[in-house]
């Protein structure tokens, strides 16, 4: 008996595409950016990849990124 | 490198849960087992999984007994994995007995409690570990029961290794998953979380809550692996006056009915419990 269709499998976007969820898109400003990686260890979604891009597809808008940064780096722009 | 928890998952803005869950990556081979709780839904629906690693949904009540299970089944198997019963407080006051008995008889595998200090998945019912005097659907005016201190209950056990950690630091969160789990035995680690609709903060102040909760005493960082210790990040607020005044970390909409002198016996507890705690060096 073949039981992998009752298995569920590792997806991208489970619960749909969440960048829809936002009201606030997070921007980095790079000159102001020292690159200590917090905003991408602390980020929920961990859509902050390593050379700190992030994936708007996903990114759900929570501004927690924008309060760990110590450098106020990021800003949180009106979608 | 792929993350255990990927993006576009159930979870609320700025939530706890998913930020511990992508410490998960610090262990080796992680299987888990998940009672119903916001983790559930974290993880996705069929034929979906926001997980990476098998995971095993099980009733409330038997997170501990299938975690055993499983880990015992791989330890016949070959298999090297490091089960982990992965759950929310309110599965921790429902499977209690299983997961007293389990750590009892020293079974082999690791449990994580996720703890936002109510049932936020049904609509934010108190749960043993809700803070005292917290607004909750059931305690429309404030909690007025005890607030039971789960790791302190579970290193009564005399298990192998116990921690607290906070999700306001993620560092010493993920060293102590780590620690747990390159160890064998019954391990228990204890995470306080913050949680945006259930506390009532904006979504970008989990952070900021967490780190305040430690700051002014009200939650403690500590672990045991034979010995008991504080951990670096919380140790200097053993000493009152390092602490953040009480009322900066109860800025939250479930505390916004409190009065002076409720804040004051909040006080006395926290210092009650600080004193409980420095008595076990
Ligand atoms: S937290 Fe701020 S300074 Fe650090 S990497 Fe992120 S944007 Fe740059
Ligand atoms: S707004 Fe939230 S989800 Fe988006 S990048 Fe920042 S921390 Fe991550
Ligand atoms: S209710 Fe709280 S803990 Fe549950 S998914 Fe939402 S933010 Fe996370």
């Amino acid at each position: 008996m073949d039981l992998s269709p009752l298995i569920a499998k590792p997806t991208y976007g489970s619960a749909g595409e969440t960048g829809r969820w936002r009201n606030y898109r997070p921007v980095i400003n790079t000159e102001l950016c020292i690159k200590c990686g917090e905003c991408m260890m602390y980020c929920p979604e961990g859509v902050i990849s390593k050379n700190l891009i992030i994936n708007y597809t996903y990114c759900k808008g929570c501004g927690v990124c924008r309060e760990v940064c110590i450098q106020k780096a990021i800003v949180m722009m009106p979608e | 490198m792929v993350a255990v928890i990927l993006p576009g998952n159930a979870s609320c803005q700025g939530c706890p849960i998913s930020m511990a869950m992508r410490c998960l990556d610090e262990i080796e081979n992680p299987v888990l087992v998940i009672p119903a709780g916001c983790s559930t839904v974290i993880a996705g629906i069929h034929p979906n999984s926001a997980m990476k690693c098998p995971v095993v949904h099980s009733p409330f009540t038997a997170a501990p007994s299938v975690a055993c299970g499983l880990s015992e089944a791989y330890k016949r198997m070959g298999v090297r994995a490091n089960v982990i019963a992965w759950m929310g407080d309110g599965a921790v006051d429902i499977s209690f007995s299983a997961l007293s008995a389990s750590a009892a008889r020293k079974d082999d595998y690791i449990t994580i409690v996720v703890d936002n200090e109510a049932y936020m998945n049904t609509g934010t019912q108190a749960s043993l570990s809700t803070f005292w005097k917290a607004r909750t659907t059931t305690s429309p005016a404030g909690k007025t029961e005890e607030r039971r201190n789960i790791a302190l209950l579970m290193l009564a056990h005399r298990i192998e290794y116990a921690a607290t950690a906070s999700v306001g630091y993620l560092r010493d969160l993920k060293r102590k998953f780590r620690k747990a789990g390159e160890m064998r035995g019954f391990r228990f680690i204890h995470v306080h979380a913050p949680c945006p609709p259930g506390w009532r903060f904006p979504s970008e102040k989990t952070v900021e809550v967490a780190r305040k909760a430690v700051m002014s005493g009200a939650w403690i960082l500590w672990e045991y692996d034979g010995e008991f210790r504080l951990s670096k990040e919380g140790e200097r607020y053993a000493l009152k006056e390092n602490r953040i005044p009480l009322r900066e970390y109860l800025k939250q909409g479930r505390f916004s009915h409190l009065d002076d002198k409720e804040i004051e016996e909040l006080e006395k507890k926290i210092d009650e419990e600080w004193k409980t705690i420095l008595k076990l060096f």
